[in-house]
């Protein structure tokens, strides 16, 4: 979907729903799901309607995602980090046990 | 000029729109008069709570007062629903008020006990212990002494329910004057003008429906309205998934997920900003009743001023020097809104007089009684 103007930069490998997928080191959780194309990011807990990064700069919220067990991370203000595991919410998210 | 009222509502919010729709129901010309967002307006930053756990303990009429208006719900919830099309989210399927520790417990149970002797055994209830509390609701910490629970309570959103209450009095012929503040009135030949900086209008009947502008308002028309703001502050979550099986004090959850938490009870007059100590306090406190909120991010929080008389039961005051005024203060006007709309409307209308109300005049703050009491 979209492409990164600096080829060649270092890959590290997160985990997206249970699945590994190298994204470039360096950018946010938001620009990693928008180069793989993973989308919607969540659908929201109300009308479950499908949602996507929007603002990339932390105002909108639309881009909330749970990272590493902790769910509604604004994912455009998160930068990847190797072994990060990314879960996509349907719905509202999961309150810690 | 022009146009003569039959009735002028002095106030917008939830107990003066509640009363527009029942008055106007009743074939009455009404006009509302209301001010703007510079004003206090509890209506718009309440907890939504339609509670009768505790209510009027020690006031006999006010229990029995606020027993009906729970009764009422449902009936005047529908009709409001089916009439403007708006769901705001009331669901009368019980609630809880947790007890931290032994002390809070007995004194809850003392004051359920009381109220439910002042209804005369229709106000029920149940006192849990940490066991059955957590048997029912298994997220609660074992630390929680335990809870009371009535089938009477539930809760609305209050901001959809001012809407659709704003959008049903219109469509029953209201006329609705926003931004038109209240400057004075007075009494005009049976009739009565009410000034605002730009407009004046005229009525029959005036209801003073202003919140905590009341006192003032009403001292011009010879009633003595005494109203002062105890401020609540209550904190709002981001969207959870959903724990709660019905209403609960401190925390509440919306049927969109979101958690709020409340409620302090602050004198510190006119002031209705927040506080990081509060904010703490409010937040350690639901915690403490359930350990996994401690990970949920606050997304805002804010303050209101609750509108109080001195004994915190309201004020149903109709004034003896000039017939046709009226005036109208409680705090808890999201419970009492299907009264508000119903037996209160007839009362103005001078319909039938439910024999209760005249409980609630402000004659008993009266000098003369108050000492007759003691
Ligand atoms: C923090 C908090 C929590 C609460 N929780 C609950 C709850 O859970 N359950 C419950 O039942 N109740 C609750 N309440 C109480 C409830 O919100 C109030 O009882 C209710 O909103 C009062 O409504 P009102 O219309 O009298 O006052 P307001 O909402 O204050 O409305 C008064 C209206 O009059 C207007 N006005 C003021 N002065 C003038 C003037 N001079 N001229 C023209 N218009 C004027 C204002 O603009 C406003 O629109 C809570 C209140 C607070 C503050
Ligand atoms: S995309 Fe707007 S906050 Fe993340």
């Amino acid at each position: 979907m979209f492409r990164t103007l600096a080829s060649g930069s270092e890959k590290i490998e997160i985990y997206l729903d249970g699945k590994p997928v190298p994204v470039p080191a360096g950018i946010s959780v938001a620009a990693a799901m928008l180069q793989l194309g993973a989308l919607p990011t969540r659908l929201t807990p109300v009308k479950r309607s499908p949602r996507a990064p929007f603002c990339m700069m932390g105002v909108c919220f639309e881009c909330l995602i749970e990272i590493d067990g902790l769910a509604n991370q604004p994912a455009c203000q998160v930068e990847v980090q190797s072994g990060m595991r990314v879960r996509r919410q349907c719905g509202a998210g999961e309150l810690a046990s | 000029m022009g146009t003569v009222y039959d009735t002028i509502i002095v106030g917008g919010g939830l107990v003066g729109a509640a009363l527009a729709c029942g008055i106007a129901a009743r074939g009455r010309l009404v006009a509302v008069v209301d001010g703007d967002d510079r004003d206090f307006r509890a209506s718009r930053g309440n907890f939504g709570l339609v509670w009768v756990q505790g209510k009027g303990a020690g006031f006999p009429a006010y229990a029995r007062w606020t027993a009906m208006a729970a009764k009422y719900w449902p009936d005047f919830e529908c009709e409001l629903r089916e009439t403007t099309g708006i769901d705001f989210g009331f669901r009368q399927n019980g609630g809880y008020d947790f007890c931290l520790d032994q002390v809070e417990w007995v004194a809850r149970s003392e004051e359920m006990s009381l109220v439910q002797q002042h209804t005369r055994g229709e106000f029920e209830y149940e006192m849990l212990d940490n066991t059955e509390l957590k048997r029912r609701i298994p997220q609660v910490s074992g630390d929680v002494f335990g809870a009371s629970y009535s089938d009477h309570d539930g809760h609305v959103n209050p901001l959809y329910l001012l809407r659709a209450l704003h959008q049903r009095m219109q469509k029953l012929g209201c006329r609705y004057y926003p931004n038109q503040r209240v400057i004075s009135t007075r009494p005009k030949n049976g009739s009565f003008i009410v000034k605002t900086s730009s407009d004046r209008y005229q009525a029959k009947q005036i209801v003073l429906c202003a919140g905590l502008d009341n006192q003032r308002l009403a001292h011009e028309l010879g009633m003595h309205i005494p109203v002062h703001p105890i401020r609540g502050q209550l904190l709002i979550t981001e969207r959870v998934e959903s724990f709660l099986p019905c209403a609960s004090l401190p925390v509440r959850q919306t049927m969109e997920g979101t958690l709020q938490i409340g409620n302090s009870h602050e004198n510190v007059g006119f002031d209705d900003s927040t506080t990081l100590d509060v904010i703490t306090r409010l937040a350690a406190r639901a915690v403490r009743i359930f350990p996994h909120l401690s990970g949920v991010r606050l997304v805002r929080a804010w303050g209101a001023l609750r509108v109080m008389t001195p004994d915190g039961v309201p004020i149903y005051h109709r004034s003896a020097h000039y017939p046709g005024a009226y005036a109208i203060s409680c705090h808890s006007g999201v419970t009492l809104t299907s009264l508000h709309a119903g037996v209160v409307a007839d009362w103005v209308c001078d319909d039938a007089i439910d024999a209760l109300i005249a409980e609630f005049s402000a004659e008993r703050f009266d000098v003369s009684n108050t000492s007759l009491r003691v």
